[in-house]
């Protein structure tokens, strides 16, 4: 027997494989895609799914609202929130090209920006929601529309928090200087953001567009 | 083997202390000590969860039997079954995804070991939390203590006005914590597959346990969301007052069914795969063949992946569909009997002609073809939905739904047990004592479950907590009654067993059953590394190759 698993690509074998034959043959490089990139690729999966059920409850609700007030009545198209989201999307993908190309200074002056978006789309969520609750009282319990609404718009913002808190981190690792070499780790993160990003035209498209 | 017996032991240290030892299991991120630590974990919630079977049976043996409350049986009834599924066949898939995923692909572990640790404490505490509720689920006084709701939970009778105190709560805390859990596992064992195989291991070499494994982690990322995001709407009604299920508020009664068996079907095909999966290793050994149509194998995985998703409504016949929704279901649900009748036809293809070795996982794989034939074909009568509508929510239901699960997925999964045990321990359970357990929980299956459908046919409804003499169902459920102390005298052989053969077992050596997987190729228990140098593979049967040099299977793949 042979103390290990031997063996190399045989297109024509022209006799039985031994170790010491079959190891002289020329393998081709076996490279598998890399983990980082696999796992959260099926984060995203199954963060997708969880989402898709909240759109599919939003969409299922509309119009069912017993009371008011509509969606018609209180809701304006965050513009300017959406235009912060989407463009945090561009300053993350340069961020993500200047740490691979180890330019640190750019990479910190581009996370920066990028952070600074996605508060400025919390910032607004917050303003649109004190609106709703101060002058429309509109809670979650006032109706299927405040229900429906605050948990999507909400869960969505709450992934906004968790993308930025780990911005945050990567933008403090830079600061110290401890950012060098991590751009495989800090793509995975940039995905993850792209992936938040793509929920937002989703829950635009379906809470301002069609369920107004 | 004599191939890797130079790589003995050298993660084994001998003469170390207990707390020492009870420490290095509780920091462990090795993917075999979690894999154990999952396959005990869920032994444990079986042997839980079966005393509960068998106190329901006690009450239900004789008729206006006294033995249980009605408020004790109805928790009876959803902590089984709660139990069952996400305490016991979750943790066995996740169990045996572990252990062997990373032997059978020649890795040295999981492609994440510390999401893999924290998957299994995540699991246990919410299995911790969901038997807590007995002490703790009070909440208001006289609400009852463990939740009592059914293992799907219905909303809105789940809702503040109709679940008052803190059981239910239990109950969504705790099933959603598994489920990050199991979420965490799966997604491990999906990388792990993707990026952790070794030289040659194309997908197509690889052993069909890992495709099955592959199959099943992939459907649980798609289907335990909807499950978490209605345990989170629900939680919003329960506690922030929203209306999501609240049908005063124009709520929908049966949006929650959706979701939860969005959830739901599918879940039943992730709990059986692996119980598939462990019968793909067990039976081509066994009958000294490989698998007949491997590729069919695969490509029917994928099917039932694929259409077990699509039929969740089969659940929901008697709710008032429209007719065009229960013929779409009624037709998906009989599709998903033709990949499955194409395993059971690959299986028998398999042992045709073969040298067949009777051992006891074996024994317990030809059961399992049998008894899954027959929980199909009860499967495809309930799929219509006319008949659904006679019998659904009683005895028949019961009865079809155990045959699947323990007549289809604990034999496999006991199979498993034996098949594999000789190399998580070193050590051969006993053969006798094996037969012993297999023929009791036959007939403790036969006798149990057999007779239940007959008990549905005439009508019993399931969940009730007595019934009143004269109707037919005295005798056929005390022999279902009766059936239990087979099945826990069965079960009983298994524990005995297990506590023996780590006292004194046989030593297995490192490929007891001739196997050809390259677990069998490293040492019995493997070293914590796995391998000392990365195999490399040419075929789907490696061993096989190592073995016959002479006729190799990649002259022929």
């Amino acid at each position: 027997m042979t103390p290990a698993i031997a063996g190399g690509k045989m297109d024509t074998p022209k006799q039985a494989g031994s170790f010491e034959e079959t190891s002289l043959i020329q393998q081709p490089d076996w490279v598998l895609p890399d983990r980082g990139r696999v796992g959260v690729l099926c984060l995203i999966v199954t963060e997708f799914a969880l989402f898709s059920i909240f759109v599919v409850a939003y969409i299922f609700y509309i119009g069912k609202s017993l009371t008011g007030p509509t969606p018609s009545q209180v809701l304006e198209l965050p513009i300017w929130a959406t235009i912060c989201l989407l463009s945090s999307s561009i300053t993350v993908a340069i961020a993500e090209r200047a740490l691979k190309a180890n330019q640190i200074q750019r990479f910190k002056l581009w996370t920066g920006a990028t952070i600074l978006l996605g508060l400025e789309f919390l910032r607004n969520t917050a303003v649109e929601w004190r609106h709703l609750i101060h002058d429309f009282h509109l809670t979650i319990t006032t109706n299927l529309f405040g229900t429906t609404f605050y948990s999507l718009v909400g869960l969505h913002a709450s992934h906004v928090v968790i993308g930025l808190s780990l911005l945050l981190l990567t933008f403090i690792l830079g600061l110290r200087g401890s950012m060098q070499g991590q751009s495989r780790r800090f793509e995975l993160l940039s995905w993850y953001w792209h992936f938040v990003d793509g929920v937002w035209v989703a829950v635009f498209t379906v809470v301002y567009v069609i369920g107004r | 083997m004599a191939a890797t017996t130079h790589i003995v032991g050298l993660g084994e240290a001998e003469g170390v202390s207990v707390p020492s030892k009870l420490h290095d299991w509780l920091v462990t991120v090795d993917h075999k000590r979690l894999g154990i630590l999952y396959i005990g974990t869920a032994l444990f919630f079986f042997g839980v969860a079966g005393i509960l079977a068998a106190l329901m049976r006690w009450q239900l043996a004789y008729p206006n039997s006294t033995f249980l409350t009605p408020e004790v049986f109805n928790r009876l009834f959803t902590m089984h079954g709660t139990t069952m599924v996400f305490l016991v066949g979750m943790p066995f898939f996740a169990g045996l995804a572990n252990y062997l995923t990373p032997l059978m692909i020649g890795s040295r572990d999981m492609a994440f070991p510390r999401l893999n640790a924290f998957g299994y404490w995540i699991f246990l505490m919410g299995g911790i939390l969901l038997y807590f509720s007995y002490i703790a689920g009070e909440g208001l006084a006289g609400h009852g203590t463990a939740p009592d709701v059914g293992w799907f939970a219905y909303a809105p009778l789940t809702e503040r006005a109709f679940s008052r105190g803190t059981s239910t709560d239990y109950w969504i805390l705790s099933i959603m914590l598994t489920g990050i859990g199991t979420t965490a596992s799966a997604l491990n064992v999906v990388v792990t597959v993707i990026s952790m195989r070794c030289k040659g291991m194309t997908l197509a070499r690889m052993p069909l346990f890992v495709w099955l494994m592959l199959v099943v982690s992939s459907m649980v990322l798609f289907i335990l969301p909807p499950l978490t995001a209605a345990q989170i709407m629900l939680l919003l009604d329960r506690y922030l007052g929203a209306h999501f299920f609240d049908t005063q508020a124009g709520g929908s009664a049966i949006l929650w069914q959706h979701f939860f068996w969005l959830f739901g079907h599918p879940e039943v095909y992730v709990l059986m795969l692996p119980g598939f999966a462990c019968a793909n290793e067990i039976i081509p050994v066994f009958s000294r063949k490989p698998m007949f149509g491997r590729a069919a194998m695969i490509g029917a995985t994928i099917a039932i992946g694929m259409v077990s998703s699509g039929v969740w409504a089969h659940h929901m016949f008697t709710v008032g569909m429209s007719a065009s929704s229960n013929i779409y279901f009624a037709v998906a649900s009989m599709v998903v009997g033709i990949p499955t009748g194409i395993k059971i036809f690959n299986w028998l293809g398999t042992m045709y002609g073969g040298k067949i070795r009777f051992d006891t996982p074996m024994l317990f794989c030809i059961a399992f073809l049998f008894q899954f034939l027959i929980a199909g074909l009860t499967g495809v009568m309930l799929a219509v939905a006319p008949f659904d509508w006679q019998v659904t929510d009683s005895y028949f239901v019961v009865a079809h739904f155990h045959y699947v699960l323990l007549g289809g997925l604990l034999f496999t999964l006991f199979g498993a047990v034996y098949y594999w045990f000789p190399k998580a321990t070193g050590k051969m359970l006993n053969e006798t004592l094996g037969k012993w357990h297999f023929w009791l929980l036959v007939i403790g299956f036969h006798l149990t479950f057999d007779t239940l459908h007959f008990a549905g046919i005439l009508g019993m409804p399931r969940r009730i907590y007595t019934y009143a003499p004269g109707r037919g169902w005295e005798t056929l459920n005390l022999i279902s009654s009766i059936g239990v102390i087979f099945q826990a005298a069965g079960v009983a052989c298994l524990v005995w067993n297990i506590l023996r053969t780590l006292r004194k077992g046989e030593p297995a050596g490192n490929d007891p059953w001739d196997g050809w997987t390259l677990e069998w190729a490293t040492t019995s228990p493997p070293p914590e590394y796995n391998f000392a140098a990365l195999p490399e593979v040419r075929s789907s049967r490696p061993l096989w190759d190592l073995k016959h040099p002479e006729d190799p299977d990649w002259r022929y793949e």
